[in-house]
């Protein structure tokens, strides 16, 4: 990116009188921005700011196919840092209609947010905000010889506060808060054709979401739940089961050994099992060496 | 004495109150020893000796008898009709004959021969001494059983009250969602500036959702067409939001348009449509709701063409999450009590068929 060029932006938002009323808003406050698309669903999000690479990131938090939230957490793993194009992290803004949790983890990470119906001072106030950070940006680019640098420290932050803001929103579920914890989770039932199978916890090494179901993999051999994933995960101990990506969770202390490829891409080897899993930049401030 | 509590008496508060009722019988042999010294011809000294000798045998005899063969009061007072007279009895001879060695007199038996009248009125004050004595011990308990009772029913209808309110507030908050209110606000803000005539039809649309989910809380039944009218509404207000993504039809025979049903049932199963079937699945669907009745009970259907759910939602959910099934299945059971069914169907592609079956009211 370079000065001369215009500042660029991508709307996700699923209610459409809602995304052609903030395109038309910003317009008018922020005439040199250029809205490159608008989408309706957390899947295009990813995919569309993956591809067109925008300055700032308007995200819904309710969208259908996945969360506003989720799709920032899929984008920062997926964002490309090393490549000669490198582009910096774009800057997040999040809308929502009401989400309790949701905006008391934004004041708290200095996450910016915008409630609907968009008041025009408030859209204004934040305008300004995304305008000097863009300044800012630009400038950090021009004076250091390693432009990615910035990039990869911008990125660091929105991980970090992405990382609290999944943490936030996700753990206030009723009966899965700190105030009632539920009783550890001591043995897995899998059903396998008309037999169940009592799986003693103690004997999983990991806990992988697919698509419906979630994949319970043991040293011996592999059983499919329905319990989701996020529910499980509310009654394992996060002492010894690791989340290392959005869908997956494994036991620590079978992790054999953590690798980083050339292209900044983290996979994990767990003893007893012949699969790599990949790590998500969200948890890979977990391996570091001592 | 006994006083209202949550708690047994405990065995040293139970000895006192029998210590207590001895001294009690005790003060009332000593008045009848006076009144016998003052009415008779004997001296004070024997008659209370002999006052005391009865009084307290009785005394003994009919507590416990009481303890022993009535366990369960409130049910077998009935029993004191023989316990009493008998104990009296028996007290007053075995006291007689205490009193007579003590004072080493053997006058007792011979008392019987030589004045059998007032032998025989000596034996009716015993009895009716016994027989006061149990009415005013029993009488208080009774009352301070009564006293418990009270605090007891007290206590439950105000956590019943307590219940009614929560779930009145939570019914409330699950059908005015802050989400959906702030979304259509929203919506409704732009349209005022784009298409002033739209946006005064949402408008009216969301007074009167607005309007009959506050009421839904206070009337007990409505028609089946106000209902359908107000899921019109409410499905009008989510078309507005969702724009292509929200298809429905509304399929309410016209002679059932008059049957009356509890306000606002179907509005949380078709909430749970929207937020949980179809909001969630990028390319939308359709929601079907309609009415039919067969065999003398109306059947109301809620099928949508969203992405399903992971679970079956005829189990009992995992946690508090779905609030607004619970609450159909409640006003459902209060409403029709066992006559009343609700069953979801899992579509075979994906999607969810939700159905509330109850007797037709005439």
């Amino acid at each position: 990116m370079n000065l001369t060029s215009p500042p660029t932006a991508l709307i996700a938002e699923d209610e459409p009188l809602l995304a052609a009323a903030l395109q038309a808003e910003l317009a008018r406050l922020w005439p040199e921005l250029r809205v490159l698309a608008c989408v309706g669903d957390g899947h295009s999000a990813l995919a569309q700011s993956l591809a067109l690479r925008p300055d700032v990131l308007f995200f819904d938090i309710r969208m259908p196919g996945q969360s506003g939230i989720d799709a920032a957490a899929a984008l920062a793993d997926a964002w490309d840092t090393q490549g000669a194009d490198a582009a910096p992290f774009p800057a997040l803004v999040f809308v929502t209609a009401y989400d309790q949790y949701a905006i008391q983890a934004f004041e708290a990470q200095a996450i910016d947010y915008l409630l609907k119906p968009v008041q025009p001072d408030r859209l204004k106030k934040t305008v300004s905000k995304l305008q000097l950070a863009l300044i800012q940006r630009a400038q950090a680019a021009t004076n250091l010889i390693a432009p990615t640098v910035s990039g990869d420290a911008q990125l660091d932050a929105t991980l970090a506060q992405l990382r609290h803001l999944l943490g936030a929103v996700s753990s206030p579920t009723p009966g899965t808060s700190p105030a009632n914890p539920v009783a550890p989770l001591q043995v897995i039932q899998a059903s396998v054709g008309t037999t169940i199978h009592m799986v003693p916890v103690d004997g999983v090494l990991c806990f992988e979401a697919a698509d419906k179901y979630v994949r319970v993999l043991t040293a011996e051999r592999e059983y499919l739940i329905r319990t989701p994933l996020k529910e499980l995960q509310a009654q394992l101990d996060d002492q010894e089961f690791w989340q290392i990506h959005r869908g997956t969770v494994v036991r620590a202390q079978a992790i054999e050994s953590v690798c980083r490829d050339e292209a900044g891409k983290t996979t994990l080897q767990v003893r007893g099992l012949k699969e790599k899993f990949s790590v998500s930049r969200l948890y890979g401030h977990l391996f570091k060496a001592m | 004495m006994v006083t209202p509590g949550e708690n047994p008496p405990t065995k040293a508060h139970s000895a006192l109150v029998t210590l207590q009722r001895c001294v009690q019988a005790a003060v009332l042999n000593t008045v009848i020893a006076l009144g016998l010294t003052a009415f008779g011809d004997k001296e004070f000294g024997p008659n209370l000796v002999y006052s005391q000798c009865i009084g307290l045998s009785i005394w003994g005899l009919l507590d416990g008898g009481h303890r022993l063969l009535m366990p369960d009061r409130q049910a077998q007072w009935r029993r004191l009709f023989w316990i009493v007279p008998l104990g009296a009895t028996l007290g007053y001879v075995f006291g007689t004959l205490v009193a007579d060695t003590l004072l080493n007199t053997h006058n007792s038996v011979t008392f019987w021969t030589s004045q059998p009248r007032k032998a025989l009125g000596f034996l009716v004050l015993s009895l009716v001494a016994g027989g006061g004595c149990t009415y005013y011990f029993m009488s208080r308990e009774q009352l301070a059983v009564a006293r418990e009772e009270m605090a007891h029913a007290d206590a439950q209808a105000q956590a019943a009250q307590r219940h009614a309110a929560e779930s009145q507030l939570k019914l409330l908050q699950t059908q005015l969602e802050p989400h959906m209110l702030f979304n259509t606000l929203a919506n409704l803000r732009v349209l005022i500036g784009l298409d002033p005539t739209r946006a005064q039809d949402m408008l009216d649309r969301l007074v009167a959702y607005l309007r009959a989910t506050l009421d839904a809380s206070r009337a007990t039944r409505h028609s089946l067409q106000a209902e359908f009218d107000r899921l019109h509404d409410y499905l009008e207000l989510m078309a507005v939001r969702m724009g292509p993504r929200l298809h429905y039809t509304l399929d309410l025979p016209p002679e059932l348009a008059t049957r009356q049903v509890p306000p606002l049932l179907l509005q949380a199963l078709v909430e749970n449509s929207i937020k949980h079937g179809l909001e969630p699945k990028v390319e939308g669907g359709t929601i079907t709701i309609s009415a039919r009745q067969a065999h003398g009970r109306l059947t109301l259907e809620v099928a949508d063409t969203g992405v399903g759910s992971p679970r079956d939602l005829n189990l009992p959910p995992p946690n508090h999450s779905s609030f607004g099934l619970a609450q159909v299945r409640e006003r459902l059971h209060t409403c029709f009590g066992d006559q009343g069914a609700i069953n979801f169907i899992a579509g075979c592609a994906g999607g969810t068929r939700a159905s509330i079956t109850f007797p037709l009211e005439t």
